[in-house]
């Protein structure tokens, strides 16, 4: 399992001309709102990796996160699983930190567990995951970091002056 | 999905201007930015304490690091600049310092337009005396000259959208391609141009930095700078390390690889403004929120007035030349048409004939227009540079900023065009005559040679 390619870096986005079709807001804020089980494929037990982050915030906001990696036994004080089809609930939401070549395998086993979406992390980029989890009818979501979603719609991104891009006269509620 | 704030839509700048960064309170409701007042914020538990010092939630802490107020005057900024985001600090000096501060290290090599403002001048060369940093001045009109400046340790270039006084606007585009042709972003003052006028992101400019004492606020009463960055530069390509490895100074955290396109800003808050200090005020922050909400309306304004003093300064006997990038005929249409569309700004300098002596005559001769050291008010302002903001320079570095002994800057305001146009054409006729009578005008207001 390689890590590169993930997150970090600027990754090759030239080989996915529709990127943007996975990138829809209306779709993002849908699956934040309604999902509950978020199953992270590549989830690290170290606390400084980018993917510790994600699924530390993602756990603090209130989502059941699930493991799977099958290099950890533990991560998150929750059981770490080798792959989707050993986890023994239902997954709403698979989000993946796995280098691009990795992704339809994922994806497979995804349609194959009855997940209901398909994100894909910043810099996680494939055409043929996308459409594999399309075709098993999940949402997909694309190049795109869940927490900073989540904390751009939903949660307190703001309050560190970052660009949010969402604004509105409603009161909200953070 | 009841869900009102979905629709997709690209609001425009004017709408941003009134909105980005703030929805109405959720205790309260208050639809203004509530002032938040407060050094300190109280833990929700040690669990979410711990989470907010680790940077692993967004939350508040302590308020020289971030408040509510100050964050929502940084989100406004960031997105009408269309960046990643902002970071505030107590003034445009303090706001460039970090933005050094976060990127470089000793032996860093800056490449700066030779026509920066003369505090931006004055605190590079104290940078690189007392931190070992190197600097090389050039011509901002010279891609040649960027392009020969270059080295294996140069880490950032640095220009003006508009340069001070002398007008000269910044081919961003070519600049921050010689810029990234090495790996190293381009950062741009764009305190002249403001976002309303000139997005340097669009052009590739990397970060841009503002002195928000001036149109941003517009009011002439707060001091306070901000930090814009646009999220795409590739910290991670091996030229920045000092960016993108683990940070020893948070426990080890590698902040580009961590927070991506947000990691610069990070760390230029959770590092740099944590350890330099100079944070903004809660109050300046909502006094620059009231000021940002008719940027758009100010700065045309500001331009329409621009332009018309410019006419008529060009056409004046007394003046020598006029250096207004918005005229027609000025060396810089060609680039004003392309990175200020909407107009070249409000602030620009005209050289009067007599030098020195002419040039204190007419200002202390002036009625409306205030003889001070800043720009970007509603008010009309004027100044004889030689003699007060570019006081610490050398000849040579004066004649490289474009000033002579008889320039004259003007910040032009929000007031009637005809009276400012009345009041400027009384000083040139004291100007003018007092080289005549006696050079003893000195009346503060029009008694004098009528």
């Amino acid at each position: 399992m390689t890590e590169t390619g993930v997150v970090c870096a600027l990754p090759d986005r030239s080989a996915l001309a529709e990127i943007s079709k996975y990138q829809d807001p209306l779709v993002i804020r849908s699956i934040l709102l309604t999902a509950r089980t978020i199953a992270i494929v590549g989830l690290s037990s170290n606390a400084l990796r980018p993917r510790n982050f994600v699924g530390f915030y993602l756990q603090r906001h209130g989502y059941r996160v699930i493991p799977v990696n099958p290099r950890e036994t533990e991560a998150l004080g929750e059981k770490s699983y080798a792959s989707l089809s050993e986890v023994p609930e239902r997954i709403d939401v698979v989000d993946v930190f796995r280098a691009p070549q990795f992704v339809p395998e994922v994806a497979r086993e995804a349609v194959a567990v009855g997940a209901r979406s398909l994100w894909l992390q910043f810099g996680v980029i494939s055409g043929e995951g996308a459409r594999i989890a399309e075709e098993g009818g999940l949402k997909v979501v694309m190049d795109r970091c869940m927490k900073v979603e989540h904390a751009r719609n939903l949660g307190r991104m703001h309050w560190l002056g970052f660009n949010t891009g969402i604004l509105g006269a409603q009161r909200t509620t953070n | 999905m009841t869900d009102n704030h979905s629709d997709p839509r690209a609001f425009g700048f004017d709408t941003r201007a009134v909105h980005a960064g703030q929805r109405p309170d959720p205790y309260t409701g208050a639809r203004a930015v509530p002032i938040f007042q407060t050094t300190s914020y109280v833990f929700e538990d040690s669990e979410s304490a711990a989470a907010y010092f680790n940077l692993q939630e967004y939350g508040n802490t302590y308020s020289r690091i971030m408040n509510p107020t100050v964050a929502a005057f940084e989100e406004r900024v960031g997105n009408l600049e269309g960046g990643a985001g902002g970071v505030a600090f107590a003034s445009g000096l303090a706001a460039q310092a970090a933005a050094f501060f976060t990127m470089l290290q000793p032996g860093d090599h800056i490449v700066a337009s030779g026509a920066l403002y003369g505090g931006s001048v004055t605190q590079l060369k104290h940078l690189s005396r007392k931190f070992g940093l190197q600097v090389t001045f050039v011509d901002p009109d010279r891609l040649d000259a960027w392009q020969a400046a270059l080295r294996d340790e140069t880490k950032l270039l640095y220009g003006e959208t508009i340069g001070n006084p002398g007008g000269n606007v910044l081919d961003i585009q070519a600049v921050a391609d010689i810029a990234h042709s090495i790996g190293a972003p381009l950062m741009i003052d764009n305190t002249f141009a403001t976002p309303y006028l000139c997005r340097p992101i669009e052009f590739g400019a990397d970060i841009v930095v503002h002195s928000a004492t001036k149109f941003i606020g517009g009011h002439g009463t707060s001091i306070g700078g901000v930090v814009v960055e646009g999220g795409t530069f590739d910290w991670s390509n091996g030229r920045f390390p000092v960016v993108a490895d683990p940070s020893p100074a948070y426990h080890g955290l590698a902040f580009h690889d961590t927070f991506g396109m947000y990691g610069y800003l990070m760390k230029l808050r959770a590092e740099s403004l944590r350890d330099l200090g100079a944070c903004l005020s809660p109050f300046n922050a909502f006094l620059f929120l009231q000021g940002l909400e008719t940027l758009p309306l100010r700065m045309d304004r500001h331009v329409a007035n621009a332009l018309g003093v410019a006419r008529f300064l060009q056409q004046h006997p007394a003046v020598e030349r006029v250096r207004y990038a918005g005229l027609p005929d000025s060396p810089y249409a060609p680039l004003v048409a392309r990175y200020l569309p909407k107009g070249a700004g409000a602030l620009f300098a005209f050289d009067l004939r007599g030098g020195r002596e002419a040039g204190q005559r007419f200002i202390h001769s002036l009625q409306l227009w205030s003889h001070l050291a800043n720009v970007g008010d509603a008010k009309s302002l004027v100044i004889h540079p030689a003699s007060t903001t570019h006081r610490q320079l050398s000849d040579e570095e004066l004649a490289a900023a474009g000033i002579s002994a008889g320039t004259i800057r003007l910040s032009v305001g929000l007031e009637t065009l005809d009276d400012l146009v009345w009041d400027l054409e009384r000083g040139l006729d004291v100007a003018v005559a007092g080289a005549r009578v006696d050079g003893k005008t000195n009346g503060k207001t029009m008694e004098v040679v009528a």
